[in-house]
């Protein structure tokens, strides 16, 4: 009896750090099931063939019994085709650039636009600041599509901007700015914005306004203090900001897919088209790996940005 | 500092760039011209006809559905790992967790997508569920890229937490679990609150991720708003959008009223508790 007590007592006791562990163990689970495992199929079927059947590929491994020998072996059959197709094909390659020069562009105009914005909200009132931010971030509330969505009445031929146009008298007839890669530039910026602001104005908020005071005591110009002082220490911010805007720029696909013309080549769109066009699983996971190995670098510098604000955050 | 100077000028030109699309898309919605972006008079006959689109209130009642119980999930997961990642010092294989969680905030659409749905095919092969994709697997896939964002909101309101407190109770002899409960669950709340909204409406929004692991049967609105707005602009999306704003400004408002008076209720009895003292 008094053992199975003992047993009773430290088992309880032992309960704090079996909760902890569970607390752990959970999330920790769920990510590696629905997170990194996930990625590990997707580069296994890269290497399969696209056959037709249900599911679209082919098995990489398969186990051959040979009756009359009693013999079985395991075949594993690796298909690298999909990557020479890759880098044969001008279409993927110049997706793949056209991506990544649609993302750079929409990383400087939401930089352009949202760096003054985040400078002039963190030197306003400290009481206006946060309503200010909350007026930022508001719009990323409504609904991505909703706002890609506004966007084509605005830039349609007859629509909003081509009618104000006319009506000005500076054109004369409708302009068509919808379908095309500035339209694609319009609506990314338009929806990635509040992420560039977000994180500049938290490093730019943090910034002790006595080095200010100090540079202009010592007689250096604003525009001086900005370059020297100002640029110098939101560099977190901005280096967080742009790749919280590049990343996801790269593979967007829903913007191109309704502001772009047909010509506005992304490589979301080519890995879309891939899947459920081609019904080609094993190169939409080629195109996929692929596009994993271009955004591994900045997915790093991402990650390693992260975790010094939340140390420094601590 | 100048009254109006170019930083004023560049606020005034952000906001416009972020709201002026949003007030035209309002606007337009009352238009009675089937031409959305040509004014020909005041109509709310567009919010009529929405009523009886059964296709978008049958979607519409299947995403909020989809958003609710992976808002929820999400915030137990998100919870669970932003404690884990705040409050647990080191661990093993903390530095690949610590990557699976913030991985997602910047993944593509089309790959959390894809390596889902691949996923989901080769389960169904192997241990034979899910039977099938629809509802369930479009669940676990909003919670498994908003439970990021959950972790992140409840790691900065943790990281910025004073954790005197949990010792405080620690040292009294509360166990971790009561003092979890007890002390670290109602500081969090707002966070958790915030965290539940932000995972809902991310839900509500993705349409890249669920179509890629919906099956037949198992349309989201913003799938259907999608495929609408391909083929052109209407003044019932209009509409539906201008619904959309109203309830998202609403919720938003009344959580920040809420908040903020929790937030002086706490100041206040801190106020006395020091007078107090």
């Amino acid at each position: 009896m008094r053992t199975v007590v003992s047993v009773l007592v430290s088992g309880l006791s032992r309960i704090g750090l079996w909760g902890r562990g569970v607390v752990v163990a959970v999330p920790y689970l769920w990510l590696m099931l629905f997170f990194l495992v996930p990625f590990l199929i997707v580069f296994g079927i890269s290497f399969s063939e696209s056959i037709i059947a249900q599911p679209p590929y082919s098995s990489l491994v398969e186990w051959l019994t040979d009756e009359d020998a009693g013999t079985s072996k395991l075949q594993i059959l690796l298909n690298i085709s999909n990557y020479f197709r890759l880098g044969g094909d001008d279409l993927y390659i110049l997706a793949y650039l056209n991506s990544l020069k649609i993302a750079a562009v929409t990383t400087l105009l939401c930089l352009a636009i949202g760096y003054p914005m985040a400078y002039a909200i963190a030197k306003a009132d400290p009481a206006r600041r946060g309503p200010l931010m909350m007026l930022v971030i508001l719009p990323f509330w409504t609904s991505f599509l909703i706002r890609i969505y506004a966007w084509i009445g605005i830039l349609k031929g007859n629509g909003v901007i081509s009618n104000l146009l006319e009506w000005a008298g500076i054109t004369s007839g409708p302009v068509e700015i919808l379908y095309s890669d500035w339209a694609v530039y319009i609506g990314m910026t338009y929806c990635y914005l509040p992420f560039m602001v977000l994180p500049l104005y938290s490093t730019l908020e943090k910034m002790d306004p006595s080095l200010l005071e100090a540079a202009a005591d010592l007689g250096s110009r604003p525009f001086r203090s900005f370059l020297q002082i100002t640029l110098p220490l939101s560099l977190p911010g901005i280096v967080a900001g742009s790749l919280l805007v590049f990343i996801p720029a790269v593979g967007e696909f829903v913007t191109p897919e309704l502001l772009g013309g047909p010509d506005t080549l992304m490589i979301g769109r080519v890995l879309w088209n891939e899947f459920f066009a081609n019904r080609d699983w094993p190169v939409a996971s080629a195109v996929a790996i692929a596009l994993l190995l271009v955004l591994v670098v900045p997915i790093m510098i991402f990650q390693h940005v992260q975790g010094k604000q939340a140390e420094a955050g601590r | 500092m100048k009254r109006f100077g170019f930083l004023s000028w560049a606020l005034l030109f952000g906001y416009a760039f972020l709201y002026v699309p949003i007030a035209l898309l309002i606007v337009f919605s009352f238009n009675e011209s089937r031409l959305v972006t040509v004014w020909s008079g005041f109509s709310t006959k567009w919010y009529g006809e929405l009523i009886h689109n059964d296709t978008l209130l049958d979607a519409a009642l299947l995403s909020f559905q989809v958003a609710a119980v992976s808002a929820t999930l999400a915030v137990l997961l998100g919870t669970c790992a932003g404690l884990a990642l705040t409050r647990f010092g080191r661990f093993r294989g903390r530095t690949l967790f610590g990557g699976m969680i913030t991985a997602p905030l910047v993944m593509p659409e089309v790959i959390t997508g894809l390596s889902l749905l691949l996923l989901f095919v080769a389960m169904e092969q192997w241990v034979g569920w899910p039977d099938g994709r629809g509802v369930t697997t479009i669940t676990i896939a909003h919670t498994t890229f908003t439970m990021s964002y959950v972790a992140v909101v409840i790691q900065s309101r943790l990281a910025g937490m004073d954790g005197s407190l949990e010792e405080a109770a620690m040292d009294l002899g509360a166990r971790p679990a009561k003092v979890f409960f007890v002390i670290t669950l109602p500081l969090i709340a707002p966070a958790l609150v915030a965290g539940w909204l932000l995972a809902f409406t991310l839900s509500l929004d993705d349409v890249v991720v669920a179509s890629f692991v919906s099956g037949p049967g198992s349309t989201t609105l913003p799938m259907v708003i999608f495929s609408s707005v391909k083929f052109g602009i209407s003044p019932q999306i209009n509409a539906l959008a201008t619904l959309m704003v109203l309830v998202v400004a609403t919720g938003i408002f009344v959580a920040s009223i809420v908040m903020a008076r929790q937030e002086r209720q706490r100041k206040r009895d801190e106020q006395m508790a020091i007078q107090n003292g």
